[in-house]
């Protein structure tokens, strides 16, 4: 090894432990890239492969009943490669060994082909046989939630008839990839299944035979997915259309997309942080480098050493730091990616889903990252580069320092001496000031931004749970029902309270704005079901007009006052226009509020009710479950503290691992600046240390003034980082938003005072190392040499 | 802190017995001890690489008299001002400043009697770059029970119009000015100037060793000054001359030469 690389790792040994700190501060960088980028290419290319594979349709539409030979009508519309009709019907599943009823939804397949559209895969048993109408396919999930098995079966209340189904194989579809039930929030693998059967079977269940209720498309590339879709409900519109929508639309698709988005959202933030503090620590590092090494840079220059051999070895240094991140980075990124994939996989009925180690996302990363650290200290190598030898031999000019403009202020002799030097050495170099402040409060941001998830979380569980839906069932009718069969499901078993409700599909129109959503209409006296303001409080729903979610109302470009068309997607699909009263805070979906019977009139019909909200006393529970699982009028049931528990497992699963990751990378950062900063101050201020100790200054007292600027600077990162954590947590908020759910933008104060005490402990840490370093200090050495 | 060489406890007042290699002056009664140092022995280091700073010194230091340590370098005499100003513990041996042992003292104690006791000047001045002349000084008044005002002990080395100049405007004496009215403004006991004028012309060097000079004639602080030039030993009450961690010989100065009077 050539003497000059020697040194240079000799050099670096001697800062190991800040070489460590900032190639953990790369690392954590590199490490979130790697993962985010990683598992999200494994997700596209999984989903991309699996969607082509079994035909993954691009549009949707669900009808109440519509004639079979409409489909041929349909694959005429110009640009549709392919139609598939079906029937799909939820029904109430009574599953053995277990009290409270699931739902299933029962998807008819073509008995002597495969579906052309929407196929499914076999992972065990065999295919349904075409003579054998109890047959289904279980989907692979709700399987092995309950242990089934070919051969295993269970009962569901099919069009009032409860009929026994026999499973006969497991399978998977791209269609519910993220398979989440009817009113529920995130998948239940126990309370919500998917089951194939034969189209005839089903057909003749429900009435359809020689009709369908539902359609699939397929669309050559080059056609418009919206004039197909305009075209297709222009068909649909009079067989009881819900309206036509894009795949993007489709909930599984749309859950699926929005991970991968949030995903790059993650790559977007986190990984230009890490990145960008390393390289200001780099920056810090190499600048006092040269600067202890001003004498030697001067005897390599004489000994003949050129400009560039001189600025390649320092160049060679923040290589190897921000190498030595890369590496640790694409370690951790790899664990990470593996780790965050399984816990897809096991939130995403995939059929596979593997991490790959893509070389072009570890490419970039590396790329990225080795930049950012030239880019940050590629004016300290080029300084140490153009020294001139003579001037390199001699001992850099004392710091010139002044006097703050604070001082001015302050009459004399308020502020202490070793004060004055801490705010001294702060004015001397206000750009590392700035931005070692700025440093550590990313730490407080990184933290408060992902602490954030948990109130947000806790937030959105407080407005749902408890006080938007207080019910403990819900149970939807099949069809639209008289008063009188809530008067039947009140007398229930355990039940305490009951209150009836009417959903509606519709198509809310505002100018040139539509969206397609369900108008509930709920009771004036509503108490469990409540739409509520921005300040939680129940919103009265007024007698006349529509009250729309916040989003909603964004998506329609919509205010209180504004006049929308409403067309009504069922029934006799009347057409009016209705102003919009109020708006409430909601975050998941876009859903609209009217009063009950404002709503009956609005559809000319009687007092009728789509379903009800129960308050049961929890200690009948089996007894109600058991009638529910037998009342042919109800198609399906959902328990609000299953859904909650179902909610916060999910939470906890997903949630819990990443996040405690990047607590553990805000930390990292914070005390990789602060180590950095106070081991710069030493070596900066050790002499001055020296001579304060030898002065007659206790330890504490000479680390207060060596840590006092550190402390300041801390000081000042907290409100700052603060203040940034609520910035990126308004970013995660805003490119979380869709139409599926929104992240509440709330931030507790204990979550502010949590990122605040982790940041303060990995600066005591530092300081306690830095300390160490103080102790062993050697005075008389220290004074005996030159500076 | 270990401290070597703490061991019986003598008075400092009893005379050492030893018949021969005392530092002590002449049998005056009148003349109180400072310090006091006994069979000094400091080895750094161990086995072949051991060096012997000190080897067996015995030392009295007299109040308010201006001494200067004379010798070659690596003679051990910045190993025995250090020592006396407990920035560093002996082997073995005890030092007292007046009933004090400083070798029976930990680092708090250490620390306490230098913040309490010593003044000390450096070769390299050691001034706090981000304090002006006057913060420099103020660093020590503010934490002394009965300091000089900063104002005044720069006017007593001849500083009273660069009060408010940061060291990199001063020059290297006068740098080295303000480090002597740093070290004499809490009116310490001792004065400890470790090659004061080493870094500094002749001419310099006169004005630096004529502050102290006033300081250890006005104030009455009992100074030790090391050099290796011998023409400073000429200020001084008594020469105390070092080689190879052994005492030489002592001298006393019938006459002083005032320190302007010197040159090198």
């Amino acid at each position: 090894m050539r003497a000059l690389n020697r040194k240079l790792l000799r050099d670096l040994w001697k800062i190991k432990t800040q070489v460590l700190a900032i190639a953990v501060v790369v690392g954590c960088g590199v490490a979130i890239l790697v993962m985010a980028l990683g598992t999200r290419r494994s997700l596209e290319e999984t989903q991309a492969a699996y969607y082509e594979r079994y035909h993954f349709a691009e549009v949707f539409a669900h009808v109440k009943r519509a004639p079979e030979y409409l489909a041929e009508r349909i694959a005429r519309i110009p640009g549709v490669k392919w139609a598939e009709t079906r029937v799909v019907a939820d029904v109430t599943l009574d599953v053995p060994g277990m009290a409270e009823p699931a739902t299933g939804r029962l998807v008819s397949i073509p008995e002597h082909r495969r579906p052309a559209l929407n196929d499914i895969l076999l992972r065990r048993g065999r295919a349904i046989a075409p003579d054998r109408p109890d047959e289904v396919l279980v989907d692979e999930t709700f399987a092995e939630a309950h242990g089934f098995r070919p051969g295993d079966h269970f009962f569901a209340m099919i069009n009032d008839k409860k009929r026994k189904l026999r499973i006969v194989g497991i399978a998977l579809s791209p269609e519910y990839i993220y398979a989440v039930g009817p009113g529920a929030l995130v998948p239940d693998k126990r309370r919500f299944g998917v089951m194939w059967i034969g189209r005839a079977a089903l057909a003749s269940a429900f009435d359809l035979e020689g009709a369908f209720n539902d359609i699939s498309l397929s669309v050559l590339p080059a056609a418009s997915k919206a004039e197909i879709i305009e075209r297709l409900d222009d068909l649909l519109d009079p067989y009881g259309n819900t309206g036509a929508y894009d795949r993007a639309d489709q909930v599984s698709h749309a859950y699926l997309s929005g991970e991968m988005d949030q995903l790059v959202a993650t790559a977007r933030v986190a990984p230009p942080i890490f990145l960008g503090v390393a390289a200001f620590l780099l920056h810090i590092v190499v600048t006092r480098l040269v600067a202890t090494e001003r004498q030697q840079i001067g005897l390599l220059k004489s000994f003949g050493y050129g400009n560039a051999a001189v600025g390649w070895h320092y160049l060679k240094v923040v290589l190897i730091v921000a190498g030595l991140g890369v590496v640790l980075g694409f370690a951790g990124g790899a664990y990470l990616g593996r780790l965050l994939t399984q816990l897809y996989a096991d939130l995403f009925r995939f059929p596979f889903l593997h991490y790959r180690l893509s070389f072009d996302v570890f490419a970039l990363a590396a790329l990225v990252t080795l930049a950012a650290a030239v880019l940050g200290t590629i004016n300290a190598v080029w300084r140490a580069a153009r020294l001139p030898p003579a001037e390199a031999m001699v001992p850099a000019p004392p710091a010139v320092y002044r006097r703050t403009a604070v001082e001015r202020l302050e009459p004399r002799g308020l502020v202490g001496q070793p004060t004055r030097m801490i705010l001294r050495h702060i004015v001397r170099w206000p750009l590392r000031a700035a931005m070692t402040t700025l440093g550590i409060s990313l730490g407080v941001a990184i933290l408060v931004s992902t602490l954030f998830f948990f109130d947000a979380v806790e937030h959105l569980i407080q407005i749902y749970f408890h006080h938007g839906q207080r019910q403990d069932v819900t149970v939807s009718f099949t069809e639209p029902s008289a008063e009188r069969v809530v008067h039947e499901v009140g007398r229930l078993p355990g039940v305490l309270a009951v209150e009836p409700f009417r959903a509606v599909a519709v198509r809310l129109r505002h100018g040139p704005r539509s969206e397609r959503v369900a108008i509930t209409g709920l009771e004036a006296d509503a108490a469990l079901q409540r739409a509520l303001d921005a300040r939680l409080r129940p919103a009265a729903i007024p007698p006349d007009g529509l009250v729309l979610s916040t989003k909603l109302a964004e998506l329609l470009a919509a205010a209180p006052g504004d006049v929308l068309t409403v067309e009504v997607l069922e029934g006799r699909r009347p057409l009016r226009r209705i102003p919009v009263a109020a708006l409430v805070e909601e975050y998941i979906g876009t859903p609209a509020y009217m009063d009950r019977q404002a709503l009956n009139r609005l559809m000319r019909e009687g007092p009728v009710v789509s379903g009800a909200h129960l308050l049961v006393d929890a200690r009948q529970d089996e007894a109600l479950y058991r009638r529910l699982k037998d009342t042919p009028v109800v198609a399906g049931v959902a328990l609000q503290t299953v859904a909650l528990r179902t909610f916060r497992e999910t939470m906890a699963e997903t949630m819990n691992i990443m996040m405690s990751f990047y607590v553990v990378f805000g930390g990292l950062i914070a005390m990789g600046v602060m180590y950095n900063s106070a081991r710069i101050a030493l070596s900066e201020h050790g002499r001055e240390l020296a001579t304060l100790r030898v002065l007659g200054f206790t330890r504490f007292e000479a680390l207060y003034v060596l840590l006092g600027e550190l402390g300041v600077l801390t000081l000042l990162a907290l409100p700052l980082g603060c203040l940034i954590g609520y910035g990126i947590a308004w970013f995660f908020a805003w490119s979380f938003d869709t139409d599926l759910f929104r992240i509440p933008l709330v931030i507790e104060m204990s979550t502010y005072g949590g990122a605040v005490l982790v940041v303060l402990v990995a600066g005591a840490l530092s300081a306690l190392v830095v300390r160490r370093r103080v102790d062993r200090l050697d005075l008389v050495a220290v004074l005996k040499t030159r500076e | 802190m270990a401290s070597a060489g703490v061991s019986k406890d003598r008075s400092p007042n009893e005379r050492p017995r030893g018949p021969q290699g005392t530092a002590s002056g002449p049998d005056r009664p009148e003349r109180r001890r400072a310090f006091v140092a006994r069979a000094l022995t400091k080895v750094y280091g161990k086995g072949e690489v051991a060096v012997h700073a000190l080897r067996g010194v015995d030392l009295e230091l007299f109040e308010g008299e201006l001494a200067v340590l004379l010798g070659p370098s690596g003679s051990g005499k910045s190993t025995l001002v250090n020592i006396m100003g407990g920035l560093d513990l002996p082997t073995a041996g005890q030092v007292f400043f007046h009933d004090l042992e400083l070798t029976a003292f930990d680092e708090r104690a250490l620390t306490a009697y230098r913040r309490e006791n010593v003044g000390f000047v450096f070769q390299f001045y050691n001034l706090v770059p981000s304090l002006t002349a006057r913060e420099n000084v103020a660093l020590i008044t503010d934490i002394a029970r009965d300091p000089i005002a900063p104002e005044e002990a720069l006017a007593l080395v001849g500083l009273a119009e660069r009060l408010d100049h940061f060291p990199a405007e001063l020059s290297g004496g006068e740098q080295q000015r303000v480090a002597v009215a740093r070290a004499i403004a809490k009116r310490p006991e001792v004065l400890l100037c470790d090659e004061p004028t080493g870094a500094l012309d002749s001419k310099t060097g006169v004005l630096v060793l004529e502050a102290i000079e006033r300081v250890n004639r006005e104030l009455g602080t009992t100074t030790a000054m090391i050099t290796h030039n011998a023409a400073i030993a000429e200020m001084a009450d008594r020469v105390i001359s070092l080689a190879d961690g052994r005492i030489a010989g002592v001298r006393e100065n019938a006459t002083k030469s005032p320190a302007r009077a010197l040159a090198w």
